[in-house]
């Protein structure tokens, strides 16, 4: 298939079992909407063009709990406005996909330009103690490979997940080859009150999960609850046990969820991490200073949150200086910083306006300097 | 003999937590004696989606049935949600006016105009109860809040009129004081497959009573008495009666197809 990343990312998540989708629309996400609108009824699932992206949020939300693996997607602005949301997600442990495209911010900032503005905010949108995953891919064959790896993660810990795309991987048009065989995780199912839905002796544990309509009573709220749903607006441990769960449900699993493109050259005293649509970049400058026998390694993460802080911190003991290319003032680059533990010495490559991207020549005009 | 409503209610998290003479009570009777009218003998074919405030803990976590406690203002995209997915379900929403007329208005009117089968039940008790008695869009001109320290300079909001505007098949408006009349509109509106809409002005009286020149409850009952009238007759009115009256009755009940019955039959029909 020749498909656009957007038209990547909605095929994708009807196949991972997507029947629900609620957006508004905003470039440089639309596409997506667009094309759910078309498939979705085809498969007798829902579409829905929502007043505003809190409403969209909240929609999947209730969707989700009626059963259905359920998407939204957006860009800066309406990510901003789904934040309570999202945390509400979190919370309440409702499994959905929330589609990022990136632009430039903030506020309306570049609506159609390229940007990698919101990877910090991924993580830490909303309030509260949390953890998130949160994926990016870098060509529209990822859109469509990441979209399900979203959705199957999110049933499998029963959590919100981000694609947290950008404006290259959802608007270029590439092959995108689908897997003859596809792998869909669906969510574990409570069907009788044998198990909490919202506890769990295991304090990584991912309880199972109700559906509205089958007379299990269920409660949820985005209050402090206990196991059972109940609110508790004060007490100190139910808060704790709670969160610290949902919390570590993610951090304690980040072997597991870490997924990423390791090209190490053993002897290198270059490093690159990257992400997106910068690492296409890297690959381009790694051919070329490779081509004149320089010797350069290259992380590209796919996973973004939870960090794969060990995997950096491998990269920094073999290298002597690490770079860090990213389309926004720094953010990517402090969270490789922090992994790296001093190990190495990190310089950070920034590029906004525009869309813009960073070019080969700069990448290598910087190893050339050291 | 236990009481009738029991049987819908968790009894262990009773009694409530509401103030003593709340209207939020009230309600609860009135919605349960319609449910039983109606002949349903527990409340498996409900899901109940409150968003944050007093009214909002009606159904979370008091009823026996399945309940999301939404965030403020955040019930009706979530119920929009449900009924989409199950449209079988009866999806009823019970919110204050604070959290359905403020902060979620958009939403209640959206919901209004795309005729999708919910009944969403406002408490108007014309103040912002939960956080202690701030100005609400439903305060009327004059009220002392502890945000109007001199008075509200504002007029409210008349939601019932805006919902008819906005399509809504079923719309009702009552206060506490007139729970037959409550009652039956919720029976009608369980009844219907559109959106349904229904009003009940009800006293709070911690944090709107005292304020207002309240001495207590029943004061605030009378009131709602002698200062309703009924929608027939205001239409024969002034446009100045709407502000000076609580107009009660039913705004509208009309048939309109609802949201989930076109989608499943892909009806582009115009006429209804
Ligand atoms: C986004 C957000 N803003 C503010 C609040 C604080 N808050 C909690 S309840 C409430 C108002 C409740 O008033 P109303 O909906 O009229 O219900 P009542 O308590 O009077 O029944 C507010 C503002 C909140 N929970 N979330
Ligand atoms: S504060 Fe007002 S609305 Fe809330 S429970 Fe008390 S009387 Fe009822």
């Amino acid at each position: 298939m020749f498909w656009q990343g957007n038209v990547a990312c909605a095929e994708a998540a009807v196949k991972a079992g997507c029947r629900f989708f609620a957006g508004y629309p905003i470039t440089p996400a639309s596409e997506i909407a667009e094309r759910m609108a078309q498939i979705l009824p085809e498969v007798h699932g829902i579409f829905m063009q929502m007043e505003d992206e809190i409403a969209a949020i909240n929609a999947i939300i209730g969707a989700s709990w009626a059963g259905a693996k359920s998407m939204t997607a957006t860009s800066g602005p309406g990510f901003s406005l789904m934040q309570e949301g999202i945390g509400y997600a979190f919370m309440t442990e409702t499994p959905c996909v929330i589609v990022v495209v990136q632009r430039l911010g903030p506020a309306t900032g570049q609506a159609s330009k390229g940007g990698q503005g919101n990877f910090m905010q991924a993580r830490w949108g909303t309030h509260g103690d949390y953890s998130a995953i949160v994926l990016s891919p870098n060509s529209a064959q990822e859109m469509f490979d990441l979209t399900v790896e979203a959705f199957n993660l999110s049933e499998k810990y029963r959590t919100p997940v981000i694609l947290l795309a950008d404006e290259l991987s959802a608007h270029i048009v590439e092959p995108v080859k689908i897997p003859e065989r596809i792998v869909v995780v669906d969510r574990r199912k409570a069907r009788d009150h044998s198990e909490p839905f919202f506890g769990s002796s295991d304090p990584k544990g991912i309880p199972p999960m109700p559906e509205v309509g089958e007379g299990l009573n269920i409660l949820v709220t985005g209050s402090t609850h206990d196991e059972w749903g109940y609110r508790y607006t004060s007490d100190p441990d139910v808060h704790r046990k709670l969160v610290t769960r949902i919390y570590w449900k993610i951090e304690g699993n980040v072997r597991d969820i870490a997924d990423y493109e390791a090209d190490i050259d053993e002897k290198a005293k270059v490093g690159i991490v990257s992400y997106g649509c910068s690492s296409r970049t890297v690959y381009e400058a790694i051919d070329r200073l490779r081509g004149r026998g320089i010797r350069v390694s290259h992380l590209r993460f796919r996973t973004l949150w939870p960090f794969p802080d060990w995997i950096v911190e491998e990269l920094a003991e073999k290298v002597n200086v690490i770079l860090v290319p990213e389309l926004s003032l720094g953010q990517f680059c402090r969270e490789v910083e922090r992994a790296a533990h001093g190990k190495a010495r990190i310089i950070s490559i920034t590029k906004i306006g525009g869309g813009e991207m960073i070019t080969p020549k700069e990448i290598i005009e910087v190893v050339e300097r050291i | 003999m236990k009481h009738f409503a029991v049987k819908y209610l968790r009894e262990e998290k009773l009694p409530t937590p509401f103030c003593p003479g709340c209207g939020n009570g009230i309600l609860m009777n009135a919605f349960f004696k319609a449910v039983e009218e109606l002949g349903y003998r527990d409340l498996r074919d409900f899901v109940f989606c409150s968003g944050i405030g007093c009214a909002a803990w009606i159904p979370s976590p008091h009823f026996m049935a399945d309940s999301i406690h939404t965030l403020h203002g955040r019930a009706i995209p979530v119920a929009t949600g449900i009924k989409l997915m199950k449209p079988h379900l009866k999806v009823v929403v019970i919110g204050g006016d604070g959290d359905l007329a403020g902060i979620g208005l958009s939403h209640l009117i959206h919901a209004a105009r795309r005729n999708i089968g919910l009944t969403v039940i406002m408490v108007n008790n014309m103040i912002y109860g939960m956080t202690g008695g701030q100005v609400a869009p439903t305060t009327p001109r004059g009220i002392k809040t502890t945000t109007t320290p001199k008075g509200n300079l504002e007029d409210p909001i008349d939601v019932a009129r805006i919902l008819v505007e906005a399509g809504a098949p079923y719309v009702a408006k009552w206060t506490t004081y007139h729970v037959i009349s409550l009652k039956n509109s919720i029976k009608k509106a369980l009844r219907k497959k559109g959106f349904t809409y229904i009003e009940v002005v009800s006293q709070c009286p911690t944090s709107y009573g005292r304020n207002a020149g309240f001495k207590n409850p029943s004061e605030m009952l009378k009131w709602f008495k002698e200062n309703s009238i009924t929608y027939e007759k205001a239409k024969k009115m002034g446009r100045d009666i709407w502000k000076k009256k609580i107009v009660v009755g039913e705004y509208v009940d009309i048939y309109r197809k609802e949201l989930t019955e076109r989608i499943r039959m892909e009806d582009l029909d115009y006429e209804n």
